[in-house]
């Protein structure tokens, strides 16, 4: 593994045009993947993350979507307002994407195999024989039973585990060299979905790719990524390797997630929710957007906006988080005085809707 | 153990199949086949399985919203099987559900005070301004201010939705409420919110709860006891902690460790079944979950393994367990399964270590094929051949052919199609004068055409009143609507289908 990263994104800002206003759904993200690494990028609906993925494939909607400032760069090459010929060489090539719904990512109108072969014969000009040889092996490769008969078949016959399947041999088509997995286990079944994590698990130790997986169930970040960022309203909370982040987070954000889950491995504790919803992205709060469910806010969090900061000491892997509260008091646990801790002013659920 | 507060005996569900015209039964869907538990007053059951399973199913069967195939359910002494209306209605005062999807369950054109106090009215609990007094103490319970009342759904979060669904549940003071995967359409912190709403309604009304859900560490955190599903067959019973730390049944083994656990220390190792769960329509033989144990023997092909109740309140439904009770029996049983798995490991062929294709694994080149491969359409091919001095005015009437073609061709399917929402709609006002309530299933309406449209729902994806998405079954003819594509039926309140009331959407 090299240091220098393979994808960086740099204080990137998405907004869209919508008739109720400018939405800013993406607002100064910056994370890396490094070349061969699993990262993670959790958070709930809305926060941004898989806007923050579009943006990096050149899938944002054209007509709505604009990328006021900031930065994408895949292999020291700008792909913000690069060519739409250029992202579609790299789009499926060196960089791919399997999305959360294998049914609609899917065309029902194609057979399995046309599927598979188009980016191999857009990308690498194979010809239509040779392609449906290479998607034969492919649907081998992602342990297709009966393959060669799979490939004439139409994704409505397959379940749902096979559909995902099949989105995996897609994007494993040309190899690429980072793979992006926008929840690709949530629409599946407990059991599949520990097949499809394994399966990509042990891709990628073969294949040596960089996987970018965006997901909100916290378990599969554990069990899976090296590096994690978490993400609320649009930005980014917190970054850090994946077991200092779960042994002691440095953002408010990160420790509400863990006390709202119930775990199997610890017993009888009660689960502490974090307060209110998660603010309409037409009318964020001011300063900390966290700030109105936070139980930590302080007068400051209101007002101005906490940066990114380093949380460790100089020599050990980075864990920067964005809070007011832990630039005063570094060294707080924060996930045992929430518990101790009530919201400041509990926003009543009927607020939560303008 | 106190009188049971429901008892439910050998429930079956099968759903027929049908073919043709006339809905000629092809075969049986058995969604829920010989479940038989009891749950006492305040307590709460975890019933648990993955899709496709029947727990869904299982739980609207006991509750009669639809009619079970066979078996007895028996709440609070009364046989709910056998009710009359009358019965069935009095009893619904005490056993309620919420339902999963908070965006679906909730009438959007009701305000809230009326969804949650129509059934106080109905009743004839309340009326009027104590309606309303009661109301707002039922929003202030589930921790919604009074300003809620005369709000529509649409006003509100999906957390927000649920506790209505949730107070729409405790009006009546229940002593029952089933929970169709409440939580699972919630984003993490919110699902805390209102596991938390639950497990106080619990403990200050005596609630017993009949807890769905396919999450095994929401269920544990909710239930006493949990039951697991699969193929429509209850596997499993034990109380919450023997189910997780003396788990018996090869299939309850593999959905804990399928579970990813929030631990980075924690690396298991996983217990990775192959396949998926397959089609409740004809399942497999002997036992159903013989397709995929790692622990299978040859008897398991042909026979049914028999419920074995290992200990008290813990019953497993695998030979493996059989003839297992007593001391040590769980380490008696995890061995005999540890065996069988060793065995039929050493049997099977280790799996081909993974590789790309050679070429294919040729380090990625970011090129492209100069021309895609990819054919001319035949009109094309077929004009490119003709005269150069003759391609203009070919070209011209091909263009005015298809233009032409395409258009009537969408007419005739716009009546077609228009013709059927006619029906429909009809169909549905009819439901509705009559039940007072909207159909939730096409079967509902009592239609003997399920090849026309596959299911319905109530749904509102553009804010108008009320709108049904239809989706065809594959047998509907593309003529009339593409398979995987949805008709979009609008109730509006004028009444006479339109242009309008039509969309086609794909999903």
């Amino acid at each position: 593994m090299t240091d220098a990263p393979l994808l960086t994104i740099e204080d990137l800002s998405v907004t869209f045009r919508t008739g109720a206003g400018l939405v800013r759904a993406v607002d100064g993200v910056t994370y890396d993947l490094r070349h061969g690494e699993t990262l993670a990028v959790v958070g709930e609906s809305g926060c941004g993350k898989s806007v923050t993925a579009l943006a990096v494939l050149g899938l944002l909607p054209p007509h709505s979507a604009d990328i006021p400032r900031g930065s994408i760069r895949f292999d020291g090459e700008e792909l913000v307002g690069a060519a739409p010929e250029r992202l579609r060489r790299l789009r499926g090539n060196a960089i791919s994407m399997i999305f959360q719904e294998p049914m609609t990512s899917l065309n029902p109108v194609f057979t399995i195999g046309d599927q598979i072969a188009e980016g191999i014969t857009l990308h690498r000009g194979l010809d239509a024989e040779e392609a449906r040889e290479r998607a034969r092996e492919l649907l081998e490769l992602v342990r297709i039973p009966a393959p060669e008969q799979r490939l004439d078949e139409y994704p409505h016959q397959l379940s749902g585990g096979m559909r995902q399947r099949v989105m995996i041999a897609m994007a494993l088509a040309c190899r690429p060299q980072v793979l992006i997995a926008d929840e690709p286990t949530t629409a599946l079944d407990v059991t599949v979905q520990a097949q499809i994590l394994e399966l990509l698990l042990e891709l990628q130790r073969e294949l040596g790719m960089a996987i970018l997986l965006i997901t909100h169930d916290l378990g599969v970040v554990a069990e899976t990524a090296e590096r994690v960022v978490v993400m609320y309203a649009g930005a980014v909370v917190e970054r850090a390797n994946t077991l200092p982040l779960f042994e002691r987070p440095r953002h408010p954000y990160t420790a509400g997630l863990f006390l709202s889950l119930p775990r199997l491995d610890r017993e009888g504790r009660d689960l502490k929710p974090i307060e209110g919803t998660v603010p309409d992205p037409l009318h964020q709060p001011s300063g900390c957007r966290f700030h109105p469910r936070c139980p930590f806010a302080m007068p400051v969090c209101r007002e101005s906006v906490p940066e990114l900061r380093e949380r460790q000491a100089p020599g050990s892997p980075p864990h920067l988080s964005a809070c007011f509260y832990v630039d005063e008091h570094p060294d707080a646990d924060l996930v045992a005085e929430s518990l101790s801790r009530e919201t400041p002013e509990p926003p009543t659920a009927a607020e939560g809707f303008a | 153990m106190t009188e049971p507060l429901l008892d439910v005996r050998g429930l079956t569900k099968h759903f027929p199949v049908t073919s043709g015209v006339f809905g000629r039964v092809v075969g049986q869907v058995r969604a829920v086949d010989d479940v038989s538990f009891e749950l006492s007053p305040g307590e709460t059951l975890g019933l648990v399985g993955e899709s496709g399973s029947g727990k869904t199913t299982a739980g609207r069967a006991i509750l009669r919203l639809i009619e079970p195939t066979a078996g007895q359910v028996t709440f609070d002494g009364t046989d709910v099987t056998r009710a009359d209306a009358n019965t069935l209605r009095h009893l619904r005062r005490s056993m309620q559900i919420v339902f999963q999807d908070p965006y679906s369950s909730l009438n959007p054109r009701l305000r809230v005070l009326d969804i949650v106090g129509e059934a106080l009215e109905v009743h004839g609990l309340t009326s009027g301004a104590e309606t309303e007094r009661r109301v707002a103490a039922l929003l202030a319970r589930v921790g919604l201010s009074p300003s809620a009342l005369n709000r529509y759904p649409h006003e509100f979060s999906g957390g927000q939705r649920q506790r209505i669904g949730v107070a729409r549940a405790i009006a009546l003071e229940p002593k029952l409420v089933v929970l169709d995967e409440p939580v699972s359409a919630l984003d993490v912190s919110i699902q805390a919110q209102v596991v938390n709403l639950l497990l106080e309604l619990r403990r200050e009304m005596g609630l017993a709860y009949l807890f769905i859900a396919h999450d095994l560490s929401v269920v544990r955190h909710l239930s006493h006891r949990i039951a697991v599903m699969y193929l429509g067959e209850l596997v499993e019973v034990a109380p919450r902690d023997r189910l997780f730390s003396a788990p018996a049944h090869p299939y309850t083994r593999a959905l804990l460790s399928a579970i990813p656990v929030p631990d980075p220390k924690r690396r298991r190792q996983r217990i990775v079944l192959t396949g998926d769960v397959p089609s409740p329509l004809n399942p497999p033989s002997g036992c159903r979950f013989h397709t995929r144990c790692p622990a299978v023997m040859d008897r398991c092909r042909v026979e049914s393994p028999p419920a074995e109740e290992v200990e008290q309140g813990h019953a497993v439904r695998c030979f493996h367990a059989e003839g297992e009770r007593g001391d040590d029996w769980y380490r008696r049983v995890s061995e005999r399964i540890e065996r069988q798995v060793a065995e039929n490991a050493a049997e099977s062929p280790a799996p081909k270590p993974l590789a790309l294709p050679d070429d294919v694994g040729a380090p990625a080149e970011h090129h492209v094929a100069a021309t895609p491969r990819r054919p001319l359409p035949k009109p094309v091919r077929w004009l490119l051949a003709r005269p150069r001095r003759r391609r203009l005015a070919l070209a011209a009437a091909l263009l005015a052919s298809f233009i032409a073609g395409g258009a009537f061709g969408r007419a005739s399917r716009e009546r077609e199609a228009l013709a059927e929402i006619k029906l429909l709609r009809a169909e549905i006002q009819e439901y509705e004068r009559v039940t007072g309530s909207l159909p939730a299933t096409l079967s509902d309406l009592g239609w003997r055409l399920p090849p026309i449209f596959g299911g319905l729902e109530a749904t509102d994806p553009w804010g108008r009143p009320i709108v049904y998405r239809v989706r065809a079954s594959r047998k509907v003819d593309p003529a009339i609507l593409e398979p995987d594509r949805f008709l979009v039926l609008s109730l509006g309140r004028d009444g006479v289908p339109s242009r309008d009331d039509l969309g086609w959407g794909g999903r």
